[in-house]
C-alpha cells in the first residue's frame, strides 16, 4: 500500500479527567474522511474521489500519562445536505473511554482558523464558551520537519462519580 | 457544562468501519459461566420511525455480579474471555442484537446512599445516533425478575415509567427492549 494523499498531520494530545490528572491507558479511535473530503463508508455518496490508500480509521491507547498520538492526512471539507450550500468543516472523530461507563464520549475534533465553524450547526450545537475545547491548536513544537504538521488536541473526560440519576431526557 | 470538559458531538453516520467492525456483539464464547441470552434492542426516534444506523454498546457484570475492570475488586469469580462490553450497530429494522450471559447481581456502588443492597441484574446502555447530540445512558433490566422490586435505581424512576427499562422474552426466547428517544414511549435515560 503507498502513502494515502493529502497533506501528513501528527494529531496528539492528552486524555486528562477533570481535575487534570492523566487517563492512562485510555483507548482512542478516531476515524475521518480522506484529503478529498469522502469516507471510505458506502453510505457516503459524495461526488470526490476515494483514496485507495486510505481508510480513515486508526485506534490507540493512550500512554501511563494519557498522551496518545496519530499521524494521518488532513482530511477535507465535504458536503452534507443538510440545509442549502452546507459544508462541514474539516473534523476528525474521537471517540473515548475513561475509567468508567460515565465518561465515555464521542466527539469531533476540528481545525483552527476554519472558516466554515461560523456555518456549521453541529459545531455551534455546543454552548459558545466550550466550543473552542473542539478546535486543536497549531502545534510547531510537534511538527516533524520536512515532514508533517503536527495539531494538538487534548481532551478532558468527566469525573467517574456520577450517580445514575434520570438526566432532562428522561 | 462544567469547566474544561470536551463536548460531546453527534458521532455521524460514517463510523462503521472503525467502531464496529472490530468488536463483537457475541460477548460470551463457549465456557463463559451463566445463563446464555440474545438480546435484540429496537431503537426508534421521537416519531417512532426506525434508527438505522445507530450504535449501541453494552457494559455488564458477568454471570456472577463480577464487572471486568480493575477497581472491581470483590472476591467473585472473573470468567476468561468474558469482557463484558460489546458493541453493535442498529441493521435496516433498527435493531442491534447481542448474546451474551444473564448478568448477576451487582451492590449498590454509592456506600449505601440509597439504602444498600443490591442492584438487580442489568445491562448498561449506551446509545449513539447521527443527530444525536450527547451520548445517551440507559439499562436493561429483565422482566419478571423477582430483584426488580429492590433495586435501587429503579426506584428513582416514575413506576409509570420503569417498564420503559424492561425487556420482555419474544417466543423464540429473545429478550426484546425497544429504545425510543424522545415522544410519547421515550425510554428513561440516565446522567452516565
Amino acid at each position: 500500500m503507498s502513502e494515502p494523499l493529502g497533506e501528513r498531520i501528527v494529531v496528539h494530545g492528552r486524555v486528562l479527567d477533570e481535575d487534570g490528572k492523566p487517563v492512562p491507558k485510555a483507548l482512542v479511535e478516531i476515524w475521518q474522511c480522506n484529503a478529498a473530503g469522502r469516507y471510505h463508508h458506502p453510505g457516503d455518496q459524495h461526488d470526490a474521489p476515494l483514496d485507495p490508500n486510505f481508510y480513515g480509521g486508526g485506534r490507540a491507547r493512550a500512554d501511563d500519562e494519557g498522551a496518545y498520538q496519530f499521524v494521518t492526512i488532513k482530511p477535507g471539507a465535504y458536503p452534507w445536505k443538510n440545509h442549502h450550500n452546507a459544508w462541514r468543516p474539516a473534523h476528525i472523530h474521537f471517540s473515548l473511554f475513561g475509567p468508567a461507563f460515565a465518561t465515555r464520549l464521542i466527539t469531533q475534533m476540528y481545525f483552527p482558523n476554519d472558516p466554515l465553524l461560523a456555518f456549521d450547526p453541529i459545531y455551534n450545537s455546543v454552548p459558545e464558551g466550550a466550543r473552542s475545547r473542539l478546535q486543536a491548536s497549531f502545534d510547531l513544537e510537534a511538527t516533524r520537519p520536512e515532514w508533517a504538521l503536527a495539531y494538538r488536541f487534548d481532551i478532558v473526560l468527566r469525573g467517574r462519580n456520577a450517580i445514575p440519576m434520570e438526566d432532562e431526557h428522561g | 457544562m462544567a469547566d474544561g470538559l470536551t463536548p460531546s458531538q453527534t458521532i455521524g453516520p460514517f463510523y462503521w468501519g472503525t467502531l464496529v467492525s472490530s468488536y463483537r456483539a457475541d460477548l460470551a464464547p463457549l465456557g463463559v459461566a451463566g445463563e446464555r441470552i440474545e438480546l435484540a434492542l429496537t431503537l426508534r426516534d421521537a416519531e417512532g420511525a426506525i434508527i438505522s444506523d445507530g450504535l449501541l454498546e453494552i457494559w455488564q457484570a458477568n454471570s456472577h455480579g463480577r464487572y471486568n475492570h480493575p477497581e472491581d475488586r470483590r472476591n467473585l469469580p472473573l470468567d476468561a474471555g468474558f469482557e463484558g462490553f460489546g458493541r453493535a450497530s442498529t441493521d435496516a429494522t433498527g435493531t442491534a442484537r447481542f448474546a451474551t450471559v444473564r448478568p448477576g447481581p451487582v451492590p449498590w456502588p454509592h456506600g449505601g446512599m440509597q439504602g444498600g443492597g443490591l442492584q438487580a441484574p442489568h445491562i448498561n446502555v449506551s446509545v449513539f445516533a447521527r443527530g444525536v447530540l450527547n451520548r445517551l445512558a440507559t439499562r436493561l433490566y429483565f422482566d419478571g425478575d423477582p430483584a426488580l422490586a429492590g433495586d435501587p435505581v429503579l426506584k428513582l424512576v416514575d413506576p409509570a415509567r420503569r417498564g420503559t427499562l424492561l425487556a420482555k422474552r419474544d417466543a423464540e426466547g429473545v429478550w426484546c427492549l425497544p429504545i425510543h428517544i424522545g415522544g410519547a414511549h421515550e425510554t428513561v435515560f440516565f446522567d452516565g
